[in-house]
């Protein structure tokens, strides 16, 4: 069984572009036969326990989320600050009752709300432990971690975890922490994928989100285009219509004509609008992946529709 | 991409999709009562609730109110129109609004860490406040804390009220005399009245009383413990952090007791009867779902709301079914226009039947609750004129 290319799949886009589906989705299609996939939240919304249709995701449990009909299976994980707090503490520092006394303080909350990038660092430290957790007779506890990450707004920030952590500590233990995580985010294991709508304000700030990760030294990966309107019509062919087509249906009165072709100018200028922003897209150099809308919403068989688009369209990253 | 002007033409007849037994949220009518002064916009991510916000502002002063938005992240274009390009904290008048009602728009764009820096310059000594801006920890609350732009909402909401002059009597005329509220972009509606809350609960904590005064009052006996802690957090961070804490702590004191007290008094006058809720949603399951839970908690909290409006639902001024459209379009050569333009039209009617489904299985769990519908435009909403539309079709009768 091969590797997948990158080992852990950062997810983020601008609010509403629907980046927790296409989080899903992402770690479904990565989770071929036998292959095992952690799906990871940051933002304690439980998303992944909705999107799955699952009970909400508590403390440090990695629960199946679901198992794809190609016979691997995909946990979810929801990562708290605190929690991961406490964990690190425990791992690196044997507090015993002072661990309880900062409990009994408020100290947690009081340093994963408000400590200069402490709470990023927790959250993306926690992730980095699960990438390179092992387990017995495997190499790694999971083949591919998918990252259902904070918005393009805050991704950069939120990822370039040595900055966020220089106003808290230049030097100890935090620090060397922050460093090891960067490695991993920077080496050829880890990807960022943006998620966007053929819109022009998610497109901005997808543009932006590229630009601002570029000095970070962090891969970006594909900028997944969700919710296109799906349509016969090719680019080319779109363009060589008119833009006020006249139309002439056997069965309809003239008034009921021309309402259809108004209506139908409007779906094409509509069109043209989603395939401008897609023309924004380009110049990028990311590879570009388009999902179609489902008007029926979101459920498995919805899921397991975007994985296949994502295995065809990406195939060197999902394969 | 402008919008047509002509809202039957953007919607038509099949656009509203109220059901009879629902009471038609009539926005003309409470825009037009004149102890109406503050309308809080709220709803989940990307309903549409910046936009709603602004064009009801832009209806109320063509009406004649003297009216001031207050938003919070508004898409580029939409800023430029409003002329609030620039996040200075200050309301700025919108050109190009008719004032020949006697009305006038002010908008102004929320900056979340000025709005706190203000806070503190105000509230403590100028010696204290340049070390409280100065120190780390209060740099990260003020800017990348997740409650910190509901709380600095509120807070800004209050100045603004303040100078409505409600408690000076009708002796002199107020710069404004309707606030329109944005709320902040959240993925759950309930964030914008939990988090003050939180923010005020964490400044108030036990940690930060003991820090202040470990050797006074009731947490007396424990100043043991403090020893503790204290040596566990330099371990852990370093000792430089422990004394960023305790200075940020320190400077921090005299606003301490005043920030849940701000939070309390802000949302006690929330309830008041010049205030009023809209919940905005679009006409999909989670967003609907997300607004009962909306309605739900402002009853809980007392606080008084309108009605809903259901944004961005889909309707079709052609009078074809699905049904009909598809056996017309399997007549005619697949990939003709017409037969295009008829497959076009059944899967735009498939979507107002799901849309109008959503809307009426909502209003049968808020029974009572007013609700108006506003039919989806094509292309973003970014002129001044794109927000008259937007105005007109929210007040539209939509029986």
């Amino acid at each position: 069984m091969p590797e997948p290319l990158h080992t852990l799949h950062v997810v983020s886009g601008k609010g509403g572009t629907g980046k927790t589906t296409v989080a899903g989705a992402l770690a479904m299609a990565l989770a071929t036969e036998g292959r095992r996939v952690l799906l990871c939240e940051v933002e304690g919304r439980q998303g992944l326990a909705e999107l799955f249709g699952v009970p909400p995701l508590e403390g440090d449990e990695e629960r199946r989320l679901v198992r794809t009909p190609e016979g691997g299976e995909v946990r979810g994980l929801s990562i708290n600050a605190r929690d991961a707090l406490m964990e690190y503490l425990a791992t690196f520092y044997r507090l015993g009752l002072a661990g309880r006394a900062l409990d009994k303080f408020g100290v947690y909350d009081f340093a994963t709300s408000i400590a200069p990038g402490l709470r990023d660092v927790l959250l993306t430290g926690k992730v980095y432990e699960a990438v390179r957790r092992r387990t017995r007779g495997r190499p790694h506890s999971y083949d591919a971690v998918v990252l259902d990450a904070p918005p393009t707004g805050r991704i950069a920030p939120f990822l370039n975890v040595h900055e966020a952590v220089a106003g808290l500590a230049r030097v100890g233990p935090i620090h060397s922490q922050a460093d090891s995580i960067m490695q991993v985010l920077r080496s050829g294991r880890t990807v960022v994928h943006l998620v966007t709508l053929l819109q022009d304000m998610p497109v901005t700030e997808t543009l932006e989100a590229v630009e601002e990760l570029g000095p970070t030294g962090i891969a970006v990966g594909a900028v997944v285009c969700n919710m296109v309107t799906p349509t016969p019509l090719t680019p080319e062919a779109l363009a060589a219509l008119p833009a006020e087509p006249r139309l002439d249906v056997p069965g309809l009165d003239d008034p009921e004509d021309a309402a259809l072709a108004a209506e139908f100018a409007d779906e094409l200028a509509a069109l043209r609008e989603e395939h401008a922003c897609y023309q924004r897209l380009v110049p990028a150099g990311r590879p570009l992946v388009e999902l179609p809308h489902d008007p029926a919403g979101i459920d498995r068989a919805s899921l397991l529709a975007l994985a296949r688009a994502l295995r065809e369209q990406l195939p060197e990253e999902v394969a | 991409m402008t919008l047509v002007t002509d809202p039957t033409r953007a919607g038509g007849h099949r656009a509203w999709g109220r059901p009879g037994t629902t009471p038609f949220l009539d926005v003309d009518a409470l825009l037009a009562d004149r102890d109406l002064h503050i309308v809080i916009c709220c709803g989940s991510g990307g309903v549409g609730k910046t936009s709603a916000s602004a064009a009801l502002a832009v209806r109320a002063a063509e009406q004649g109110r003297r009216v001031v938005v207050l938003t919070i992240d508004p898409a580029r274009r939409l800023a430029q129109s409003l002329g609030i390009e620039q996040l200075d904290n200050t309301p700025r008048p919108v050109a190009g609004i008719d004032t020949s009602a006697g009305g006038s728009l002010e908008a102004m764009m929320l900056d979340m860490k000025r709005t706190f820096d203000d806070v503190v310059l105000a509230h403590a000594s100028p010696e204290k406040a340049e070390q409280i801006l100065g120190n780390p920890f209060y740099q990260a609350l003020s800017t990348s804390f997740s409650g910190t732009q509901e709380y600095m909402a509120m807070e800004k909401l209050g100045q603004l009220s303040a100078e409505l002059g409600l408690d000076r009597g009708a002796g002199r005329r107020a710069r404004w005399d309707l606030i329109v509220v944005d709320t902040p972009p959240s993925r759950s509606a309930l964030d914008f009245l939990d988090a003050p809350e939180h923010l005020s609960s964490l400044l108030d904590g036990r940690l930060l009383r003991l820090l202040l005064n470990p050797s006074r009052g009731p947490l007396r006996f424990m100043s043991a413990g403090l020893a503790v802690v204290t040596s566990a957090m330099s371990r852990v961070l370093g000792a430089q952090v422990l004394t960023d804490v305790q200075t940020f702590v320190a400077a921090f004191e005299t606003l301490f007791g005043g920030f849940r007290q701000r939070a309390e008094a802000t949302l006690a006058n929330l309830a008041s009867p010049h205030t009023t809720f809209l919940v905005v949603a679009t006409p999909e399951r989670d967003a609907l779902r997300e607004a009962t839970f909306f309605v739900e908690r402002l009853a809980d909290e007392g606080l008084p709301l309108a009605g809903v409006v259901v944004n961005r639902l889909h309707g079709s001024a052609v009078a074809l079914s699905a049904e009909r459209a598809w056996a017309l379009a399997e007549d005619l050569p697949e990939d003709g226009l017409e037969a295009l333009a008829l497959r076009a039209h059944a899967t735009r009617m498939h979507l107002v039947e799901r849309n109008q489904e959503a809307v009426r299985r909502f209003c049968a769990t808020v029974p009572g609750l007013a609700l108006t519908t506003v039919p989806a435009l094509p292309g973003d909403v970014t002129a001044l004129d794109d927000l008259r539309t937007l105005g007109e079709l929210l007040a539209a009768h939509d029986g």
